[in-house]
């Protein structure tokens, strides 16, 4: 029984990675289009048409890597929840288990901020993430299912790692918008956008999304910390031990504030700002990969 | 010399005033924050005494030069280092000495009316005209009031103000980093925390000397503990058969409060500790006790009883010793415990499963002086052999026995032993009252809105409307939208 859910759960995260693979070839379809949709020489007149873009042409090569995007959503979804009645506990025991949720949480992140803002353009970085995500996952970290240890067993393990998961997912997002706020600020100070990269928004905007997507998602890692420190007193007897995982949680949540204290109280803007989101971002994701895979301390549940 | 004259008389007081100004502002608090982030990060890396002090030993094994530089730097203690804790507590003064006048000055600004209606409200955000009927006033008055703005009337305009709750939410969080800091400095100077290893079917009581090792807070006197006592009178630990991993630890455990004679039968699991007062008890390891008797060469019982081995690995093979000091000369076994024994390895075998499928006990015999006089505080798992002479070497099944020329060694049989964790915090509560206050004053923070909308009738009866959103807040537009619907509206 069990066997056969996992079976059911890989089967549905390997039907996802085909779904995020096509999506992304839509998305990178629709980005070399615009590319190649060059100055057109009206036919009558014989003058230059200056629209160098032609969205009428790639919208639908847009709207089918949307839709791959929602359905690869959908199926890794079934597949965590597979994942999750296969090993009869939430599905957060070992490192395949954080990676395959994360890409979940990644993928949802994207999602929803797409029906609030024109986020199409990110989808590329989006697709190619998840599927670099899944496919490490599937090959390096793959794992049996198998019961949780008894530490692991609390209600406050289950609202911890959604919390951390979520706000991962949304950190994320926030560092591939000022990643692409970097990209495009150097474009531009070298001349004009290149063709393809005029769709994208202007910097004005990617700079205020990545602020906003912090400052949502702040409270919420404060929250995961905190019910975190819960958990731990309650398995371990303190609430608060500086292990490295803890440790690395602090730093970046100090990272975060500061963040938020330049953006706010000092009024930095644009490449700055950008870097200190990068720079808090990657404290984010240190802790993930060095703490669970090299790391000693009572948090290395990885399974590795 | 005339630089020298020209400079300002800077005093002790000055000069004081001037270090707490500069410890004060926003600057130095950010840079200090930063600061306990990157000092936090040494600590993360290097093994820390208070996680793994067998590591530190390591440490100290493998490098010893380069760990002696790490200790001088308190690189094994980062987290209680007078550098951490210098950075800690000048970032705790300065937060209070920046919060908590900014505290005062909102609520004085909380209880102080909205500023009076500019003269010229065509420069401010959504500015509006249109033509009144004289009743504007009287039904922004009803909006505002439904929409609990805080308004200022004057002769022909309103002033009305909303979103204050940023402020404090604000204002909030901050201080509530304070109770935070507050909570883990009253934990740690007047908690306490302590271990004892229980086997089962013996009890526990809450004294001094029962402890294997026990440390109070600075501000504690040393007897205060809570006298409880726990018997252990079950254990029982699931694997899982495949991947070994442990499934669930059960300890049933008899109970007697303080000051009560009565006991209860509790049950205690890894995640739910028992709670005494403030004192709570927690399942931390296990592990397995062979139970041995040792006999001398006229059969006499010179050791009997339940010896607790330390676990080396997953599977639970464990070590320790069995010191006889009392024979002449002393006695000492250099002990393996194998739950589920295979022959497998360079060093007698492996244990493959961590219950006790197969168990055997393992040692060499040794006989000299085992330095317990030598006043070098010893490990009770290990014996140091160097002046011991080994006499034989042995592997036992519970049951069975070895007789060498100065006596005998009966491996009776095993019970599993516990590790309760004591701990006294009296500061958590703050703590979390404190994160509880944190997480909402950085919501109302985060995502409060504060503005200001005006209204006013001009001489020649044009109505005027406009706003000001702080920090940039957005949807103004949209309510100050509303708000002239709701004015234009026919009575
Ligand atoms: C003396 C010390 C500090 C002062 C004077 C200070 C002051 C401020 C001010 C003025 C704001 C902006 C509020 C606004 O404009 O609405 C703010 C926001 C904030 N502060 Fe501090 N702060 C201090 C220390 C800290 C510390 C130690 C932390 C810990 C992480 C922290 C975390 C935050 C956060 C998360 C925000 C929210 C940012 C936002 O509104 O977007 N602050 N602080």
């Amino acid at each position: 029984m069990q066997i056969t859910w996992a079976y059911i759960s890989n089967y549905f995260v390997y039907s996802a990675m085909g779904i995020f693979a096509i999506s992304f070839i839509a998305h990178a379809f629709e980005t070399a289009w615009a590319v190649r949709a060059p100055e057109q020489s009206d036919n009558k007149t014989g003058s230059i048409l200056t629209k160098t873009l032609d969205y009428t042409r790639t919208e639908r090569a847009a709207r089918i890597a949307t839709a791959m995007m929602i359905l690869g959503f959908l199926l890794l979804l079934c597949g965590v929840i597979a994942r999750g009645i296969s090993a009869k506990h939430v599905p957060w025991g070992n490192m395949y288990e954080f990676s395959i949720t994360g890409a979940l949480a990644f993928t949802g992140a994207y999602l929803l901020a797409l029906r609030k803002h024109d986020l199409r353009w990110l989808g590329l970085f989006v697709s190619i993430s998840v599927l670099l995500t899944l496919g490490t996952a599937i090959t390096l970290l793959y794992r049996d299912s198998s019961p949780l240890v008894p530490a692991l067993k609390s209600t406050w393990l289950v609202i911890h790692v959604i919390a951390a998961i979520i706000s991962g997912g949304v950190f994320l997002l926030a560092n591939v918008i000022a990643g692409a706020y970097l990209y495009l600020d150097a474009m531009e100070s070298k001349g004009e956008r290149k063709p393809w990269a005029k769709r994208l928004p202007d910097l004005e905007t990617l700079d205020q999304l990545s602020y906003r997507l912090v400052a949502f998602v702040f409270p919420l890692w404060t929250f995961a910390v905190i019910a975190g420190a819960i958990w731990a007193e309650s398995a371990w007897g303190r609430y608060w031990g500086w292990d490295p995982k803890e440790t690395w949680a602090f730093i970046t949540w100090v990272a975060y504030a500061a963040y938020l204290h330049a953006r706010v109280t000092i009024g930095w803007r644009g490449k700055r700002a950008a870097w200190l989101c990068l720079f808090a971002g990657s404290t984010f994701l240190f802790n993930y990969v060095y703490v669970n895979v090299w790391g000693t301390g009572k948090h290395t549940y990885s399974g590795l | 010399m005339t630089t020298e004259a020209t400079l300002p008389e800077l005093g002790a007081t000055g000069l004081l005033r001037f270090m707490w100004r500069q410890l004060t502002s926003m600057r130095t608090a950010l840079i200090l924050l930063m600061m306990l982030g990157v000092a936090a990060i040494p600590g993360s890396f290097l093994p820390q005494r208070s996680q793994n002090p067998m590591a530190v030993r390591q440490y100290y094994l493998d490098s010893p030069e380069l760990a002696r530089w790490i200790e001088r730097f308190s690189g094994f203690t980062v987290y209680s280092s007078p550098w951490f804790s210098a950075i800690y507590i000048l970032l705790f003064i300065s937060l209070i000495g920046c919060v908590l006048p900014r505290t005062f000055e909102h609520f004085q600004a909380m209880r102080a009316m909205p500023p009076l209606t500019p003269r010229n409200l065509s420069r401010m955000e959504s500015f509006q005209q249109f033509a009144g009927d004289g009743t504007e006033l009287t039904k922004a008055q009803n909006w505002f009031k439904k929409e609990r703005f805080r308004v200022r009337n004057a002769e022909g305009s309103i002033s009305a103000e909303k979103g204050y709750l940023r402020e404090t939410g604000n204002l909030l969080f901050h201080l509530s980093l304070i109770l935070i800091l507050i909570g883990v400095s009253v934990g740690s100077l007047f908690g306490m925390r302590g271990e004892a290893i229980v086997n089962k079917g013996e009890r526990f009581i809450s004294l001094p000397t029962s402890y294997d090792n026990l440390s109070f807070g600075k501000l504690v006197k040393a007897d205060s503990l809570q006298p409880f006592i726990i018997e252990v009178i079950d254990f029982v630990a699931k694997y899982d058969p495949v991947t070994n991993a442990a499934q669930d630890y059960t300890a049933t455990v008899r109970v007697t409060n303080p000051g009560e004679t009565t006991s209860t039968i509790e049950t205690l699991k890894v995640n739910s500790p028992l709670t005494f007062g403030n004192t709570r008890v927690y399942l931390q390891a296990n592990g397995y006790s062979p139970i041995v008797t040792v006999r001398d060469s006229t059969g006499q019982v010179a050791l009997q009883g339940p010896i607790p081995f330390l676990p080396q690995d997953g599977n639970l093979r464990s070590i320790g010793s069995i010191k006889v000091p009392d024979a002449d000369p002393q006695l000492g076994f250099v002990a393996s415990f194998y739950p589920t024994f295979a022959r497998e390895g360079g060093e007698g075998g492996i244990s493959v499963f961590p219950e006790a499928l197969d168990p055997k006990l393992l040692f060499s015999i040794w006989e000299g002086d085992l330095g317990l006089d030598s006043g070098i505080p010893q490990s009770v798992y290990r014996i140091d052999t160097s002046k011991m002479k080994r006499i034989a070497l042995e592997s036992l099944k519970p049951g069975e026995s070895y007789a060498y020329p100065q006596g005998s060694i009966k491996f009776e049989t095993f019970v599993p032993w516990i590790n309760l964790q004591i701990v006294d915090d009296p500061g958590k509560s703050y703590a979390l009252y404190g994160a509880i206050a944190a997480i909402l004053g950085l919501l109302a923070s985060l995502f409060g809105r504060r503005r200001r909308i005006w209204i006013r009738i001009t001489s020649t009866g044009v109505v005027e409307v406009a706003g000001l959103a702080k920090n940039g807040a957005p949807g103004l537009a949209a309510e100050i939208e509303r708000f002239v619907t709701h004015v234009r509206k026919e009575m």
